[in-house]
Formats: C-alpha cells, sequence, structure tokens
C-alpha cells in the first residue's frame, strides 16, 4: 500500500490540472401516480449544476436544504444517473464507462455520508467492514489487514478499534471509521456530505482537521456538500453556491467571504449567527422560503426572494457573468455593471 | 429575588440497561423575569433534561433524585400531578426542535390550535355562548398566526402539518406557545432543523415576541452563534453539571472555564479567519463518571487535585465558574 501511496502523490504533484468537470448536470426525479403508476410530474431536484473540480483541491458545494446539493453529489458517485449534463473525470464521460470502467471509476470516487451510525453494518465488525471493500475492489490482497491496520492510524484510531461494532464507537470515532473505509481503496476524489454535521463541535474540529492533513500528505481531492459555512470558510479552497437546484456564484472561498457578489450569497453570509455578542453584522433577512420544487424554474429561482429584484428578473433566466477570471456569478444586477 | 424561575442542585438519573446514567449531577441555576436565558452544552451535557425536568416531562425511566425546582414562588417537584398539569401548556409552554414529532399529522392546524385554546384559554373559557366561543377561537387563532407572520394565515389554518414548511411549522410552534402568555418558555434547539436564512427570522420573530410579552425564555442549543445573538446570559453545561455561567459579554470575551475556552477556539467561524483548535478526547460516558472535574481527561490544564476532586462552585466577578483552576486554597495549597 505504501508503494501505490506515494505513485498517487507524485501524480497529482504534477499539476493542477482540472479532475472532474460538471456540465449543466440536470436530475428530474419522476413523481408517480394513480393506479399505473404514471409519471404525473417531476421533482426539479438539479436544474443546472456547473463546476470544475481541481486535483487536489477541495471545492464546497453550498446551499440550503432542497438545493439539490445531495443529488449532485450522487450523481458525482454514480449512484443516480443523471437526466442530462455531462460528467467528465480524467477526461472520460462518466455516464458512459462501460461495466469493468465503472469498476475503475468507483474505486477512485468515494463516499462519506453525513450519519456514520447509518453507513455502517451493525452486525460487522469495522475490520470486517473495511476488508470487504478492500477484497471487493481487490486491493491489499495477503497484506489487506495490514493495511487495515495502517489506515486505522491514519485516521487517528488504533488496531483495537478494528474489533469493535459500530456502536462501540463514540460519533467523532465512527466518522473516522468511515472515512477509514473510504480511503482503503486508495481513492484520489472524496464526496463528503455533510461529513461533520451529526458531531458535536468539540469533535468536529478534530474530523475537520483530519481531513485538512489527510489532504496535505495524501492530495486527495474533496468535495464538500454541507450546509455549514463555517465549515466551508475553514476547508475550502472554492465554493459553488446552489439555489433551488442551480449554481448562482462560484468563486474561491476567500473571496466569496470577502465580496459575495450574489444577492442569495450576501444573505446566506449574513444570516450565520456569530459567536460574539454584538458582533455589528447588520442581519439580512430574507423574507419567504425557497421555492417549490414541483414546479419548474424558468427565469432567477431567487426572484420572490430577493431584496434587489427587477422587472428582467422574473423574464429571463441570468446569463452567467465572470467578475473575474475564477469568479462566475448568475444574477441580473451584475450583468447590468 | 426576581427569578421566575430558581433551580438548585437538580439531580437526574436514568435507570438503563447499562447501569445508572447519572445525566444531571446538581444543577443550580436562576432565570430572570423577562430574559432569555442560554443553555449551551453539547450531545449528553444534560441540557434537554433540564428542559424536560423543569416540567417533570422526562421519560419512564428517569427520576429526579435531588433538587428543588420553583417556578413563579411555587415548589414544582411537590406539586401534585393535576395542579402540574394547570401550569405546564399554560405558565409554561415548550417549543421542540422536531417540528415533526409534536404537531399531530391527522389534525389540521386550526383543529390543534383551538384544541389547545379551549383547554387553557381564561378568556375563552368564560364564554357561554357556543357560538361566541367558537368565533373567539377563530378570532384569535388568525391574530396569532398574523403575529408570527405566518404567510396566508386564512389559508394556513385548514392546513395539514406535512403542507407546512419546516419554518411554518416553527411560526406556529411559536403561535401556540405565545398564544396562552405564558410566564416561561422552554425553547429547546429551536431552529436547529431550519435552513440559516429561515433561522434567522425565527430567531428574530421569537425575540420580538418575548419582548413585546415579557416573557422570560430559557433557550436550549449547541448553536454559541445562536445564543451570542439572543441571550443575556449564558450557562455552559458539560456531563450533567455547570461548568459556566454568566453575561453573555464575558463569557464569550473571556471564557474562564477550560472547556468554554476550549468550544470556543474549536468553532470555525463564517465572518473570520481563524486557527481552529479541537479538544481531545470525547465526551464521558455518564455511567460511571471517574472521581473528580468531568472534564479533566480532556482538559489541557488538569492538575493533580482534579483527578481527585469535584471543583467547587465558585463566583467570581459575578460569573460562576467550577473549576480547581480559580480555587484560591488550591492555589495556595492547602487542599490536595
Amino acid at each position: 500500500m505504501g508503494a501505490a501511496l506515494t505513485m498517487r502523490a507524485e501524480k497529482s504533484e504534477t499539476g493542477n490540472d482540472v479532475l472532474i468537470k460538471v456540465e449543466g448536470l440536470r436530475k428530474w426525479f419522476p413523481i408517480l401516480g394513480g393506479v399505473l403508476q404514471r409519471t404525473v410530474g417531476y421533482v426539479y431536484a438539479v436544474e443546472d449544476a456547473t463546476f470544475d473540480i481541481k486535483n487536489a483541491e477541495t471545492l464546497a458545494l453550498v446551499g440550503e436544504s432542497g438545493s439539490g446539493k445531495t443529488t449532485v453529489g450522487l450523481m458525482l458517485a454514480k449512484l443516480e444517473p443523471p437526466t442530462a449534463g455531462k460528467i467528465i473525470y480524467r477526461n472520460r464521460d462518466v455516464s458512459r464507462l462501460s461495466s469493468s470502467e465503472t469498476k475503475w471509476y468507483r474505486k477512485r470516487v468515494q463516499m462519506v455520508f453525513q450519519d456514520p451510525y447509518a453507513s455502517l453494518n451493525p452486525r460487522m465488525l469495522i475490520k470486517d467492514t473495511i476488508m470487504e471493500v478492500m477484497k471487493v475492489h481487490k486491493v491489499g490482497g495477503r497484506n489487506s489487514y495490514d493495511n487495515a491496520v495502517e489506515l486505522m492510524t491514519r485516521v487517528g484510531l488504533s488496531e483495537e478499534h478494528l474489533y469493535r461494532y459500530p456502536h462501540e464507537l463514540s460519533g467523532g470515532q465512527r466518522q473516522r471509521a468511515v472515512l477509514a473505509r473510504a480511503l482503503c481503496v486508495e481513492p484520489e476524489f472524496i464526496i463528503l456530505d455533510e461529513p461533520t454535521a451529526s458531531l458535536d463541535v468539540s469533535v468536529q474540529a478534530q474530523v475537520l482537521d483530519l481531513l485538512k492533513s489527510l489532504q496535505d500528505e495524501f492530495h486527495y481531492t474533496y468535495l464538500l456538500i454541507t450546509h455549514n459555512l463555517a465549515v466551508v470558510r475553514y476547508i475550502s479552497d472554492r465554493t459553488v453556491v446552489m439555489y433551488r437546484g442551480m449554481w448562482v456564484e462560484s468563486s474561491p472561498t476567500r473571496k466569496l467571504f470577502g465580496g459575495a457578489e450574489h444577492p442569495y450569497t450576501r444573505a446566506l453570509l449574513s444570516s450565520v449567527p456569530i459567536p460574539e455578542p454584538r458582533s455589528n453584522v447588520a442581519k439580512q433577512l430574507l423574507k419567504g422560503e425557497p421555492p417549490n420544487p414541483t414546479e419548474r424554474v424558468k427565469a432567477c429561482p431567487f426572484v420572490d426572494r430577493c431584496p434587489h429584484v427587477m422587472p428582467v428578473c422574473g423574464e429571463k433566466m441570468p446569463p452567467t457573468t465572470w467578475i473575474n477570471g475564477s469568479h462566475q456569478v448568475r444574477c441580473w444586477l451584475s450583468v447590468k455593471k | 429575588m426576581n427569578g421566575i424561575l430558581e433551580v438548585e442542585d437538580l439531580r437526574v438519573e436514568f435507570r438503563t440497561y447499562r447501569g445508572i446514567v447519572k445525566a444531571l449531577n446538581g444543577v443550580s441555576f436562576t432565570v430572570e423575569r423577562g430574559e432569555v436565558f442560554g443553555l449551551a452544552g453539547e450531545t449528553g451535557s444534560g441540557k434537554s433534561v433540564t428542559g424536560l425536568a423543569i416540567q417533570r416531562l422526562l421519560p419512564g425511566n428517569a427520576a429526579i433524585v435531588g433538587g428543588r425546582i420553583v417556578f413563579d414562588g411555587k415548589d414544582l417537584l411537590s406539586l401534585k400531578e393535576e395542579d402540574m398539569n394547570k401550569i405546564r401548556g399554560k405558565e409554561i409552554t415548550a417549543v421542540f426542535q422536531d417540528p415533526h414529532t409534536y404537531l399531530n399529522p391527522v389534525f389540521t392546524v386550526h383543529d390543534q390550535f383551538r384544541d389547545i385554546l379551549l383547554m387553557n384559554d381564561r378568556e375563552i373559557a368564560s364564554l357561554k355562548d357556543k357560538r361566541e366561543v367558537k368565533k373567539a377561537v377563530d378570532n384569535k387563532i388568525i391574530q396569532m398566526l398574523a403575529e408570527v407572520q405566518m404567510p396566508a394565515p386564512e389559508r394556513v389554518v385548514k392546513m395539514y402539518p406535512h403542507e407546512l414548511s419546516g419554518g411554518m411549522k416553527q411560526r406556529m410552534m411559536l403561535a401556540m406557545a405565545f398564544s396562552l402568555k405564558p410566564k416561561l418558555i422552554i425553547a429547546d434547539e429551536p431552529t436547529t432543523a431550519l435552513d440559516v436564512t429561515i433561522q434567522a427570522q425565527v430567531l428574530e420573530l421569537m425575540k420580538s415576541l418575548q419582548r413585546r410579552y415579557g416573557t422570560s425564555v430559557i433557550l436550549i442549543t449547541h448553536d454559541l452563534g445562536v445564543i451570542a445573538e439572543t441571550c443575556r446570559r449564558i450557562a455552559v453545561m458539560y456531563a450533567g453539571r455547570i461548568v459556566e455561567m454568566g453575561g453573555v459579554d464575558s463569557v464569550y470575551n473571556e471564557p474562564l472555564h477550560p472547556y468554554t475556552r476550549g468550544l470556543m477556539r474549536a468553532l470555525p467561524r463564517a465572518d473570520k479567519d481563524m486557527k481552529v483548535e479541537s479538544i481531545g478526547g470525547s465526551v464521558p460516558d455518564l455511567v460511571g463518571l471517574p472521581p473528580g472535574c468531568p472534564f479533566h481527561p480532556r482538559c489541557s490544564r488538569a492538575m493533580e487535585v482534579c483527578r481527585k476532586l469535584n471543583p467547587k462552585t465558585l463566583n467570581i466577578d459575578g460569573r460562576v465558574v467550577e473549576c480547581h483552576l480559580y480555587d484560591e486554597e488550591i492555589a495556595k495549597g492547602r487542599v490536595a
């Protein structure tokens, strides 16, 4: 395993190239109704997700519930087929992979879910959970047990934890075990869906630091799906903000927190409660709630709640505007400038 | 005393198959009239149990094994169940985290709201004529829903809970909680299930209702940001005890207890770049707590005495701290 690891590390250091490219990704879930279970409508979960993820960086996908961020993650993990759009991974179209290529892809792309208790089999020892994955993907071979022990130390656990059942671990330890399972096939791209949402603050920081140090050492590429903006600021390099299934702003994280363009991003940032009494942040309260996902978005999805709404916002979809080489926004206000 | 609620040395135990879980090990605090009091802590710290114990709503395997709870001059723990029923839902009401569990899915908003008013509202109970009662109930419901800024209250009253969004359900809960003009509201993670933009709306609403009615609120949450923006005083709980309590300004700006300090540093911030430092280890098992300060296995400044003796409750400049570091007698070396 050690040798394989170094190889990966060298490969990714060669350039800041794009690892995965997502273009116009769309997912509509059919609503079935009536005796014949015909499709009577759709939940338009994702309308347009477009972004690149570069090698060894962390891209954060941010949005509120129903924004479609988790569905994007599932499509990237090839757990849900997209309705339209493309996922290009190392110049290969993911939806056109043959079955052997799919196996190749699944080995390189791993997913970590929010609730570690639900994603571990309660009747299997952590050892068996990890070694089963290695067996399926044919890694490790005779050394697989030693590899499992090495993985455990890498995520801050020890050999003894291999012989525990999930219920015998604390929340933070469980999330580390899930991470060890994801890492056991030597992936390069890891989708983290709310990895710390079920953890307490004191433990959350431990897991975030672990993710960071693993990335520094082994150059993993992360897609971080979360609603927690503090976590985004802490560990991500770039951020894509989603609203009602569409990306609305995409920017390096530092710039986004300093100068967000989209009114939704600005409201989102100002809504986060700051743990500092009398912090003089003027709250920008949004009115209303996100629109119904069973209706198609024809114009800007934020039109009903936007404090700066103009007539054109309700008529046409705003085009992509480049603020600079790395900062894109989709808002009519930015077009006018 | 100006307190609406005084809790003194409250102790609660749960019987489980693993043994006795000591959920609360002597919790004392006072909630003043018209203030929002924040109760913070991580999972298993006892913050929710405290809220339930005050309402005497603990589950069957739990028992209050010590302490006193005095609410508005009445000793709640010595009240008969029927007298407690008169307080619960009228003078003390609750707002919970999960909107799915407290609303009945098969009744409309109107039906559920009406039941509460018929059972508890004095003005409505004094009316004789059935038609008058109906009219008063309908008016009150619409008025309260309008007060919590529910969109289209006339339409919402006919809806079932599943037709409401999370934010609307929480608005309805606030309307129900405030409609009886209680003296104390216990809000347990009222915005945790909500998105941040909705959370900001609901918190703002709760603050304005609280000010208008002069209600005292205990806000239980793990989110230190929510407390900083809502409360005047905060109590930080750990392993069934309050380890630090005081004004929000002083506790946040200069935390004394190593746990509070650790929490503030472990919190990634959305408003500024900050180095985050985690607290090692995890929350202790409440079955068979080790002797001494419950935080000592994780504390970077633990001393020999911390492993042996429970820290005393100290008063420092109007702040309550339970930590040996601030105990002068220990500093002088008289103990340990």
